[in-house]
């Protein structure tokens, strides 16, 4: 079993990812998922957290997650230290940063990835949303999820021109982080 | 129309099945963590892929009785709620089961006040066990959604008449998304007929209805709702199989067992926290301990005879539930007790967990120390927190 900890504030849409993600490999992977919020009371700009469970036997243990194999941060402002606290050895930390290297250091065992996805959530949306942005830096830096099950995730969730905006910002976040030829 | 593959919540997973359910009244109020339910069926009326009345009604209270008036001309009917919610609905509860009017519920079990509390326990089901509700209590969002299905085939069958409350975890399944199968439309209506009862208020053949019974007759009628409810064992039975014929998705009755034929130490437990049990479990199986899993489906009808069967050959027994009666033990312990203790066999040793309170969460760590408690031969604390 795969556990993902997204970190991000009230109304970035960091609850949305977990979700997309779980839409991504349930419907388009065959696989199994459950995605739950930080439960309880939501404000906007406090810090929140989503998680996505994904296996490929159905998932019985609803308990929390405290420990997990990605951390994906969505908002530079949340850096801190404690932001690594539970990352399983050979774990993976994505932030969306404009840094070219991380303040503080992450422990042996992580491989971290820097992406500024603010520009491009900026360039394609308009907008400093990152949740579908940090989607295509996870496909690209892991094997967890394809890009064409992300974007059918897409497609399912959002309507229109935001699904569209969204799809143009996943593969450009995909492609800047790495990804292969989709 | 084919059934359709969903990663959805469990509330939304209700909704889907109300709506597949075509009731004709839904009352609520909205309290968290049911609100996103009627959310949904509200949407679905607006935009009319559900033609229902959708009463936007001031309190539970008035919920249950709008649900209770309109099933007395024959409606089908729906309410959700949660916590304080359903103490509110307290006296209602009583009239809607007496009545025999069976409107189905689902209520997202959550904390009472105080302290004030919105994450999951099952303190307010449990302290109304005694309502006359037929009371469920779902392991994930498939069950929910198929369990609407069920409740109304249950509660409005001619030998049951009452009312049905689905309990779904507060948070961990009312709003943890995950794979669902919806069931097609068309598949729905060959499993659920409409509602048909002689028990409303009808011109061509009028009776009365809430009416008085003085200490002459009133002892009847409570004994017949007695009655009723036992008979919901059997219908129970037979609608999750004509269910699993038509879904091939099978239940298991009252309770489900997991390992009980040659398990010594058993674990007594219901809703989601089964969840968290099933890979603990298979784990210690692997490494050759004899451990196994009672999931608890249905509190009322009590599944005597089907507890005393599970438990029959344990060496000891823990009851685990979110839930005390204070200066006594958790109510589903008492209950699992009086199953044991009134049956003619061996009775194992037995321990009461109580865990989860206000959200409290069990680990997979709990769950080993509660199984090392029960290998365990000192007596200990009867009650014990965990």
């Amino acid at each position: 079993m795969i556990e993902i900890r997204w970190h991000g504030r009230g109304g970035q849409g960091a609850f949305t990812a977990a979700r997309l993600l779980g839409v991504a490999v349930t419907l388009f992977e065959n696989r199994y998922a459950l995605a739950f919020p930080s439960f309880g009371p939501e404000r906007r700009g406090a810090p929140v957290l989503g998680f996505t469970r994904i296996d490929n036997q159905k998932i019985a243990d609803r308990s929390i997650i405290s420990e997990c194999d990605v951390a994906v941060v969505l908002d530079d402002t949340l850096l801190d230290a404690s932001l690594f606290a539970g990352l399983r050895a050979g774990g993976l930390f994505l932030l969306n940063s404009a840094r070219s290297e991380l303040p503080i250091s992450p422990p042996d065992h992580v491989r971290t990835v820097l992406v500024d996805a603010t520009s491009l959530a900026l360039r394609y949306l308009g907008r400093p949303i990152t949740n579908t942005a940090m989607l295509g830096v996870l496909a690209a830096s892991s094997d967890l999820v394809g890009i064409q099950s992300l974007i059918a995730a897409v497609r399912v969730e959002m309507k229109g021109v935001l699904a569209e905006k969204n799809i143009l910002l996943l593969e450009a976040a995909y492609s800047a982080s790495g990804g292969g030829a989709s | 129309m084919v059934e359709k593959r969903a990663f959805i919540s469990g509330n939304e997973a209700v909704a889907a099945g109300v709506c597949l359910a075509r009731p004709h009244v839904i009352a609520a109020y909205p309290i968290t963590p049911q609100t996103t339910v009627i959310e949904r069926l509200a949407e679905m009326v607006e935009d009319e892929s559900l033609r229902a009345e959708y009463l936007h009604v001031e309190s539970e209270h008035s919920a249950l009785s709008a649900c209770i008036g309109a099933s007395a001309v024959g409606a089908r009917t729906f309410t959700a709620t949660s916590s304080q919610g359903l103490l509110y609905m307290a006296e209602c509860l009583h009239y809607a089961s007496g009545g025999r009017f069976p409107v189905v519920m689902m209520n997202a079990n959550r904390s009472v006040a105080l302290p004030w509390n919105i994450y999951g326990d099952q303190r307010d089901s449990l302290s109304l066990l005694d309502c006359g509700w037929i009371q469920a209590y779902a392991e994930d969002a498939q069950e929910s959604l198929d369990m609407i299905l069920h409740a109304y085939a249950i509660a409005e069958h001619p030998d049951v008449l009452t009312p049905m409350m689905i309990n779904l975890d507060g948070f961990v399944i009312t709003h943890t998304y995950e794979l669902v199968t919806i069931p097609a439309q068309s598949d729905a209506d060959l499993f659920l007929a409409p509602f048909q009862t002689s028990n409303k208020m009808d011109f061509d053949s009028p009776m009365s209805l809430g009416f008085t019974a003085g200490p002459a007759y009133n002892q009847a009628f409570k004994q017949l709702q007695h009655l009723a409810m036992l008979s919901a064992s059997r219908v129970i039975r037979e609608v999750e199989e004509k269910f699993g014929q038509l879904f091939k998705r099978n239940y298991s009755g009252l309770l489900e067992t997991l390992y009980c034929d040659d398990a010594e130490y058993i674990i007594v437990t219901l809703g989601s926290v089964a969840g968290t049990l099933r890979p603990v479990i298979e784990r210690l199986r692997a490494l050759g301990e004899r451990v196994g899993l009672v999931r608890i489906r249905y509190m009322r009808p009590f599944p005597l005879e089907e507890i005393r069967k599970a438990l029959a050959g344990a060496k000891a027994v823990g009851v685990l539930e979110k839930d005390i009666s204070f200066g006594f033990e958790g109510t589903v312990y008492t209950n699992v007790n009086s199953a044991l203790m009134s049956a003619n066999l061996m009775r194992p040793r037995l321990r009461n967990f109580i865990g989860g309170l206000g959200g409290k969460n069990i680990s997979a760590q709990d769950v080993e120390m509660m199984f090392s408690r029960l290998k365990s031969s000192d007596e200990g604390e009867r009650v014990e927190f965990i």
